[in-house]
């Protein structure tokens, strides 16, 4: 890499940025099979320098600028999977995927179905989403939960550098297609710690961020770090004491870490920064509804931005509807009182 | 023909193919009649000159991206017809282990990848294969079928231009069969034919007469010889039309009588026995002896499909994700 790049772990901290940026330069090294493709990727590094200085060390075919033609691109992708590549897919912002809703959903999601489970569709799509950045209505939003109901995909979305780079690297490994959602407002303003080249994050798998006995809170993404935030003030103030878990994968969804956790504490919370109906809060609900209704002490408690679009422009619009520390910690003293 | 070089066991082979494939689609309309089929047939008869004509000569490396209509391809590409036959009964030794419908399951070993129903989106996937291709400086050829119909759908667009954009070994197939479903050529397009859309890519765009079997191959083999050769694409616009409806149960009154008999008169199998004839490679004994071939294939092929056991339903779980 690059002398300008941290050096892998030993290296310290990284940005979730950097952290994206090393796992691709690792897997392309490991890997030939493995290729990136996508909007300005090249010579330009892409519109947040993700992928800088891969063109260089890579060169033009595998760090592959492509036409703005979202659906080619994720077909593209299928297709080279389909002989042996792991193609990246880099969508320019995680918006952009509704252009490629077919390719996505239709194509590749069901080809190793359809082809009786002969076939593997090793693909990543890389999606930057997030709102909190003054990025409107189409340079904000959440669309994990239209691909979480699409059985067939892999889902994940890291929330630290060292899960960024785990994630992303045990993705490219994957033979299935994965969508990778990064958070934009994570880019640059968190740091930490990763792994080195072989350090992986298993997919499916969630964290504990946080342990506590009265209170679970499920969330992922650029979640994290306010639920994080809200449970260290709520066991500061009050002395409750909340379990934080990380999803990071959202499919397959680790459902045993949320139901042992409901078990113990028999009160749940939700906090996501996707809308409200059928987000993946829902599901969570609903499958500890199933499984865990004689456990609960008190009502399941979502923390979400409401049904509507992410993300308004003006910044007392956005700040309105989305979640943050304040609200969670509202939520979270409301579920402590039952 | 000139620039063909075909030997006279390869005329007859490509001959046998065609009988195969309208052997195969007959024999499925005739189950569909006695309620021996589930879902949507999509009969190829009448065009079966275009997928034997450019995939007959491939290697087994090159991709085929077929589409609904292309039966004959799967065959001529190399899958057996009893397994073909099981994947249309929804059988367990079909491509697709009773999975989906018809035509939507491939098989890469074969260089054979199968669609979806989103017409056209077959067009970017093979681009994909194309550039993998190119990524490991193989000379193998990719052809990507769609019919005028999908020709309006944007993956087409983004597809033919991303092929010309890098180059890749890519052969567009566009069988021109005049109805997209009910709807004429002339609702759907406002300029003459297909093949001129190529010009806007920066590649040649041909427009043959798909019936003529050898007419066909000529220009497919031109193509592929160009894309083999780091060229780029090339468009090919078929022109021929489906006998049957849309899919089995469409009676296709859209359209009319005439335009029917004219069409059928326009058969490619009697044109290509014609040049047989003419070279002294088939006579009437002969024919006959290929329908008996083609027959006890067919039959074959039948009982394959019909000894195949159905899945289990808890099959339906199985294939979902790769582990």
């Amino acid at each position: 890499m690059p002398t300008e790049a941290p050096a892998g772990a030993a290296a310290g901290e990284v940005t979730y940025l950097e952290a994206i940026r090393q796992a691709l330069w690792e897997e392309m090294e490991r890997d030939p099979a493995v290729f990136c493709l996508g909007e300005d990727i090249g010579v330009y590094g892409g519109a947040f320098q993700i992928t800088k200085g891969l063109f260089e060390h890579f060169g033009e075919e595998r760090v592959l600028d492509t036409p703005i033609s979202e659906s080619c691109i994720v077909g593209v992708a299928t297709g080279a999977s389909l002989i042996g590549f792991r193609p990246v897919v880099e969508m320019q912002f995680g918006d952009f995927i509704s252009c490629a809703f077919d390719q996505v959903v239709n194509q590749a999601a069901t080809l190793r179905y359809r082809y009786g489970g002969r076939q593997s569709v090793p693909l990543v799509i890389r999606c930057p989403c997030g709102a909190g950045v003054h990025g409107g209505l189409y340079h904000s939003q959440l669309p994990e939960a239209w691909f979480v109901h699409r059985p067939g995909l892999k889902v994940v979305a890291p929330a630290t550098p060292y899960d960024a780079k785990g994630l992303l690297k045990a993705a490219i490994r994957d033979d299935n297609p994965v969508l990778y959602f990064e958070h934009k407002g994570l880019y640059r303003r968190i740091k930490g710690p990763v792994g080195d080249a072989d350090t992986l994050v298993p997919l499916g798998v969630a964290e504990v961020k946080r342990p506590g006995s009265d209170l679970t809170l499920v969330t992922y993404g650029a979640m994290v770090h306010p639920a994080l935030e809200a449970a260290t003030r709520l066991a500061d103030a009050e002395g409750v004491e909340t379990e934080v878990i990380d999803l990071r994968t959202l499919a397959p969804m680790d459902r045993e870490t949320v139901l042992a956790s409901v078990r113990k504490t028999s009160k749940l919370c939700i906090v996501h920064e996707a809308s409200r109906t059928c987000g993946v809060g829902a599901e969570i609900a609903a499958f500890i509804a199933e499984e865990a209704f004689d456990d609960l002490d008190g009502a399941i408690v979502r923390v979400t931005t409401p049904d509507v679009h992410l993300a308004p422009f003006s910044p007392p619009l956005e700040e309105y509807i989305l979640p943050n520390t304040d609200k969670i910690v509202a939520a979270l003293t409301k579920l402590a009182a039952y | 023909m000139r620039g063909l070089q075909l030997t006279d066991d390869q005329l007859r082979e490509m001959y046998d193919w065609l009988r195969l494939s309208r052997a195969f689609e007959e024999r499925l309309a005739l189950l569909n009649r006695q309620g021996k089929l589930m879902g949507g047939i999509y009969s190829g008869i009448g065009q079966e000159a275009i997928t034997v004509g450019t995939v007959y000569g491939l290697r087994r490396e090159d991709f085929i991206c077929p589409l609904h209509r292309d039966l004959g391809a799967f065959l001529v590409k190399g899958v057996a017809p009893g397994v073909l036959m099981a994947q249309v009964f929804g059988k367990r030794d079909g491509l697709s282990r009773g999975k989906d419908s018809y035509l939507h399951a491939g098989d890469t070993t074969l260089g054979i990848f199968g669609n979806t129903s989103m017409l056209g989106s077959n067009l970017p996937v093979a681009c994909g294969l194309a550039y993998g291709f190119k990524l490991r400086r193989q000379d193998h050829v990719v052809l990507a079928y769609f019919g005028e119909g999908a020709a309006n759908y944007g993956d087409v667009h983004e597809a033919m231009n991303f092929a010309a954009v890098n180059r890749l070994a890519l052969v567009f197939v566009c069988e021109n069969n005049l109805y997209a479903y009910s709807t004429p050529f002339e609702k759907a397009f406002a300029i003459p034919e297909v093949a001129v859309r190529a010009q806007a890519y920066g590649f040649p765009g041909v427009d043959v007469y798909g019936n003529d079997l050898l007419r066909v191959h000529r220009v497919a083999q031109e193509a592929i010889t160009r894309a083999r050769r780091g060229q780029g694409p090339t468009l090919i616009e078929c022109k021929t039309f489906r006998w049957h409806g849309h899919s089995e149960h469409d009676r296709a009154s859209y359209r009319t009588q005439e335009e029917l008999i004219e069409w059928r008169a326009r058969d490619p199998i009697p044109q290509f026995e014609r040049y047989l004839e003419e070279k002294g490679l088939i006579d009437e004994a002969g024919r006959r002896e290929v329908t008996a071939r083609v027959e006890r294939k067919i039959d074959e092929a039948v009982a394959f499909a019909e000894a195949s056991p159905w899945p289990e339903g808890p099959e339906a779980l199985e294939h979902v994700y790769a582990d």
